[in-house]
């Protein structure tokens, strides 16, 4: 339970600091450290436990179906780590707290590194394989937020980006290869895997298993070939490259490979792999690390060659080279934190990081100077500070490994350029204060420096004492990893006169000689570029990636696709008559028992009328619009007819009503489009190729119209026994509480369906007034149109009410505004009985709005909205508020989501009624049904009392309104 | 009376398909209205067309066979509302694309 709460309070803290004022610094940052210090709490707490040698897990089930399982597991490797990062996290938010400008919006900042640190965690603490790589992309991710944090500096978008590619495809590489190491396993728990090492090693998925985590975890330490990220990556706040680029997240794949060590290590693979990729980054890290003028771009590359050596020692595989990797993460990780901060806070009182500029500071800033002067003697592997301690063991490691002397040689020259480096990095303190720096530099804080002092003393208490300091951690940590391996091994400073001294001895002043014969011969302190692998740009080499595979998507895009329609949909025709065919032969074998019944001569007859409608409408919708509007309210107008004849009495209610909004709305859209002259008009003809592309497009229509046909043919005559229709019919009525199956269906059995659909709808008409709302029509249309001011119609010079009142349309106006209290009465009738007969909320809802259409028509926009205040929008939250409380009802009686219940009750007047629950949500698509449909109407209605702006034009005040203008 | 049905829902899906291959928004529009009373047509046949069979068991008889299937019908009823719906967001789109483009081609611009 205890490592829930671990994993959890950094998500719950994130949450609560990305709702924090941006400027509140402080409570962010007590907010962070409290975090922080609770999880060490915790920690410190579990440590007996683990001590004991107690592996502790959590385990709540997620998709057991799939074998996953939300699984957190604690032994000592985790426990370090845990314990590594809380810790880290403690001093890194107090650091913030004055690193960052009371500009910056600091609650993101806090916000994201929590999510970070939960990330992290999660990584530390998973059981499970799947869950260990979602906490792993979203260590990327947060990452990603970090390094982007000031996101309008073009260095940190790029770099954040690169950042998140390299890791987010590592991320993937390693998700394909943990699916396939479950696979060889049989499970995904950590427990499991680590128990199957020799299954794995000897499977034939071993070796592609072993590349794709490996990529993974090299990617996400950067290691050579994926290390150009990590530089770029230092854009970001100098909290977040001391916490995220330094000490924590791209220690993720070395932890992964630790992790994983008893399973996939011990094999030659291994060894080239990791150790190879190891063995490259070191040399080439610290060789970089010389020749960088920034500060941080110093340390980051001194990061990645750190890095290098702790794969190496996990490449090389053995139990103490473990033993020094595990020592070396954790020294890195100190030292490498108090220098980024040092750095920061150099950067933050000088105004520069330049190498080139920065002089003399331990005149200026003497304390934070000789901090920074012993983190980086650390980092050089100076005797009595922790770094020396583990770069011997590394010697020695190397010493014993492989055939011949070579790897020492290797590791010797990897000495020779920390060395190199550091001194470089210690050379900005000495000499002549420089003068032309953006501020003069002084002392930072007093708590602002305490994270680096104390790191500092940890570097020092580890150099000196570390068997009595770290000690027992580090053994903790080797025996979870190692088991019965755990080999023996002293942590002293004084190992008598060996080899590995000798090595570090001979590294040490090769390095101060090779620092000094650069600066004299290769211009070191001006130089640009780095001598010999200038041309290797890892980051070139990236962008030349992405470039290439962004230009080829868009020739692939560019030969396989097309932004026009017309090929598209012709495309999915052709491949669903070709299916259809292919499916044939399988059709043709079903069971056609079922006779033909026999039509009644005016049912064909209402077809002929239908299909000739149809046939008509398709003809003649290019030039003349609105007679192929009537035809097709025609077509509609006898399918709701057979609706009704086949025994679908709710059907064709609701397809008359939404045949005559359709009607209304599309005749409404008319006025915007453009008018169109035939070809004989303009005496033009028409090109063969458009002859072709025509009897193209009618042989498709033709042979989809004959398979439909045949399709439709075939499955009324075949007969299927089973179907789940005859449950609906039986419990309609004892379960559902209604008579009308249809509607039954509706709201209660299917009703969550239908609040789908209600949703859909409100979405829909919310879609559609929001792009009205920027809707510009063409500049030919904003003029009233031409039949509306032919001044043969006395009709033009009244408003729209007064045409009502007595105009034309006075004897229409007189008898529908009679109807519209008689209309209502009827949506409230088909309402109040549909669960029993035919009607309900849909028939209903469109019924009402039909009445009030009829008004908008007859008396016009403003005469009606002067006098009724409808307010689609209310209608619509009503609805789905009444529709969703119902089901929520259920649930909160118990039941499930949306089940229903009938009550009876007896009033006066009326008698008894029946009330279901159902009722109430029905009430509620009533309520989306009027809204939604009364919504776009409107909203299409007012387009023509509308001021537009001339399409490229300001704002014109004049051409428009043109009904007011009128009356 | 099923050849009658099965020809008209041929002939109103042809047309329908006819009139979505067109160039001009207003066509496929009306295309779209007809393959979609077509396709409602299909959905309920599906149960079967059946004369005086309708779904509404009120007197309590509860015989499935003397019932029409109900549920190709729940479906068509919503498909149909939906079908109002995305008529109108097409009309929308339509207008729109007229407006800021100034033809009424379906890509937006008239072919060269």
């Amino acid at each position: 339970m205890l490592l829930l709460i671990l994993t959890l309070i950094p998500f719950a803290g994130s949450f609560i600091a990305a709702c924090m004022p941006t400027d509140a610094r402080n409570r962010e940052a007590w907010l962070a450290a409290l975090i922080a210090l609770t999880g060490l709490i915790i920690a410190i707490y579990l440590y007996p436990l683990i001590n004991s040698g107690e592996v502790l897990r959590y385990r709540f089930d997620w998709l057991p179906s799939a074998g996953l399982y939300f699984s957190l597991r604690m032994d000592g490797l985790a426990w370090l780590f845990i314990t590594l990062i809380q810790g880290i996290t403690l001093l890194v938010v107090l650091y913030a707290r004055y690193y960052m400008s009371p500009k910056d919006p600091v609650a993101r900042f806090f916000s994201f590194l929590l999510a970070f640190m939960g990330a992290m965690v999660g990584v530390v603490l998973s059981g499970n394989l799947i869950q260990l790589v979602v906490f792993w992309e979203l260590t990327s991710l947060c990452s990603f937020l970090l390094i982007s944090y000031w996101h309008h500096r073009a260095d940190a978008r790029r770099g954040a980006r690169m950042a998140l590619t390299v890791t987010a495809t590592g991320g993937l590489c390693l998700l394909v290869g943990v699916l396939m190491l479950g696979h060889i396993v049989g499970s995904y728990e950590l427990d499991d895997v680590l128990a199957a090492g020799d299954r794995v090693r000897e499977h034939a998925w071993y070796l592609p298993t072993l590349i794709l985590v490996a990529l993974g975890a090299l990617t996400k330490s950067a290691q050579f070939p994926f290390h150009f990220w990590l530089p770029h990556a230092m854009a970001a706040p100098t909290p977040v490259s001391s916490y995220l680029h330094s000490a924590t997240m791209v220690k993720a794949g070395i932890f992964l490979l630790m992790r994983l060590w008893p399973v996939l290590s011990g094999t030659e693979e291994w060894v080239w792999i990791i150790a190879g990729a190891g063995m490259c980054t070191m040399l080439l890290g610290s060789f970089m690390a010389i020749f960088q003028h920034d500060l941080k771009g110093l340390l980051a590359y001194s990061t990645i060659s750190h890095l290098g050596l702790i794969t190496v020692l996990l490449g090389i595989g053995s139990p103490l080279a473990m033993v020094a990797a595990i020592f070396h993460t954790l020294n890195h990780a100190t030292f490498k934190a108090s220098l980024f901060m040092a750095v920061g806070i150099i950067d933050h009182e000088s105004g520069t990081r330049d190498m080139r500029k920065l002089r003399g500071l331990i005149h200026l800033m003497p304390y934070t100077a000789t901090l920074a002067i012993i983190a980086s003697a650390a980092m050089a592997g100076v005797p009595l500070l922790n770094g020396f301690l583990s770069k011997e063991m590394f010697f020695s490691e190397t010493l014993e490994w492989g055939s011949g002397r070579w790897m020492s040689v290797v590791a010797v020259i990897y000495g020779v350029f920390s060395v190199a480096y550091s001194l470089r990095f210690i050379y900005v303190f000495f000499g002549k204060p420089a003068e032309d720096l953006p501020h003069t530099p002084h002392e930072p804080p007093r708590w602002m420096r305490f994270p680096v002092e104390f790191l500092v003393l940890c570097c020092l208490v580890v150099g000196i004492i570390p068997s009595l300091s770290v000690g027992p951690l580090l053994q903790l940590a080797v025996q979870s990893v190692l088991g019965d391996q755990t080999p023996s091994y002293s942590l002293a400073i004084w190992h008598g006169l060996n080899i590995p001294l000798l090595m570090s001895v001979m590294a040490l002043i090769i390095g101060v000689i090779f620092y000094l014969l650069l600066r004299r011969y290769a211009n070191l302190i001006q130089r640009d570029k780095v001598p010999l692998l200038y041309r290797f740009s890892g980051k070139q080499a990236y962008e030349t990636v992405l470039l290439r595979l962004s230009s080829g998507a868009a020739k692939l895009e560019k030969w396989l696709s097309t932004r026009n329609i017309q090929p598209q949909l012709l495309v999915i025709f052709f491949t669903a008559i070709v299916l259809a065919i292919a499916a044939w032969p399988q059709f043709i074998h079903l069971n056609f028992t079922l006779t033909d019944q026999k039509a009644e001569p005016l049912f064909v007859a209402l077809w002929v009328i239908g299909c000739a409608c149809a046939l008509t409408a398709a003809w003649q919708a290019k030039y003349h619009r609105l007679a192929a509007l009537i035809l097709v309210g025609g077509t509609g107008i006898v399918t709701c007819v057979t609706f009704l004849w086949l025994s679908a009495p709710d059907l064709a209610l609701t397809q008359l009503m939404v045949e005559t909004v359709t009607t209304i709305l599309i005749l409404l859209g008319l006025r915007w489009l453009p008018p169109r002259l035939t070809p004989q008009h303009l005496s033009l003809t028409i090109p063969a190729s458009v002859w072709v592309r025509r009897s193209r497009d009618l042989g498709i229509a033709v042979v989809a119209g004959i398979g439909m046909a045949a399709l439709s043919y075939g499955v009324m005559t075949s007969n299927v026994k089973e179907s789940i229709s005859d449950f609906y019919i039986l419990r309609a009525l004892s379960e559902g509480g209604g008579s009308n199956v249809v509607n039954v269906l509706l709201v209660d059995f299917r009703g969550f369906d239908t609040l789908g659909e209600i949703t859909v709808l409100t979405i829909v008409a919310l879609t559609v007034y929001a792009l009205l709302r920027r809707f510009r029509p063409a500049a030919e249309s904003i003029k009233l149109p031409a039949q509306q001011l032919h001044p043969i119609d006395p009709a033009i010079h009244q408003s729209a009410a007064q045409q009502a009142a007595d105009g034309y349309l006075m004897i229409p106006a007189v008898y529908l505004r009679l109807l519209s209290p008689v209309i209502c009465l009827v949506a409230a009738y088909l309402f109040m009985r549909g669960h029993n007969l035919p009607g309900g909320g849909f028939v209903a809802g469109l019924t009402f709005s039909i009445a009030i259409i009829l008004q908008y028509m007859l008396a016009g926009t403003t005469w009606i909205e002067s006098r009724l205040h409808l307010q689609p929008h209310r209608w619509l939250f009503f609805g789905l508020i009444t529709a969703s409380a119902t089901g929520f009802g259920a649930l909160a009686l118990g039941y499930p989501f949306l089940t229903s219940h009938t009550a009876h009750l007896a009033l006066p007047l009326l008698g008894e009624i029946h009330v279901p629950s159902a009722f109430l949500f029905d009430l509620g698509v009533f309520a989306v049904v009027v809204g939604s449909s009364m919504l776009i109407l409107v909203a299409l209605a007012h387009q023509s009392l509308r001021s537009h702006r001339q399409p490229g034009t300001p704002v014109t005040s004049s051409p428009t309104q043109p009904i007011k203008e009128l009356s | 009376m099923e050849a009658v049905l099965a020809i008209s829902i041929g002939i109103l899906f042809g047309s329908g398909v006819w009139l979505i291959l067109r160039p001009r928004t207003f066509q496929v529009i009306t295309g779209l209205l007809l393959l979609s009373y077509a396709v409602n047509m299909f959905i309920f046949v599906m149960g079967r067309a059946a004369v005086n069979k309708a779904p509404i068991t009120l007197n309590g008889m509860t015989d499935p066979a003397l019932y029409v299937d109900p549920l190709p019908q729940a479906l068509v009823l919503t498909a149909i509302v939906i079908g109002f719906a995305s008529t109108a967001l097409y009309l929308v789109v339509l207008l729109g694309s007229r407006g800021l483009t100034g033809t009424d081609h379906v890509d937006g611009k008239e072919p060269k």
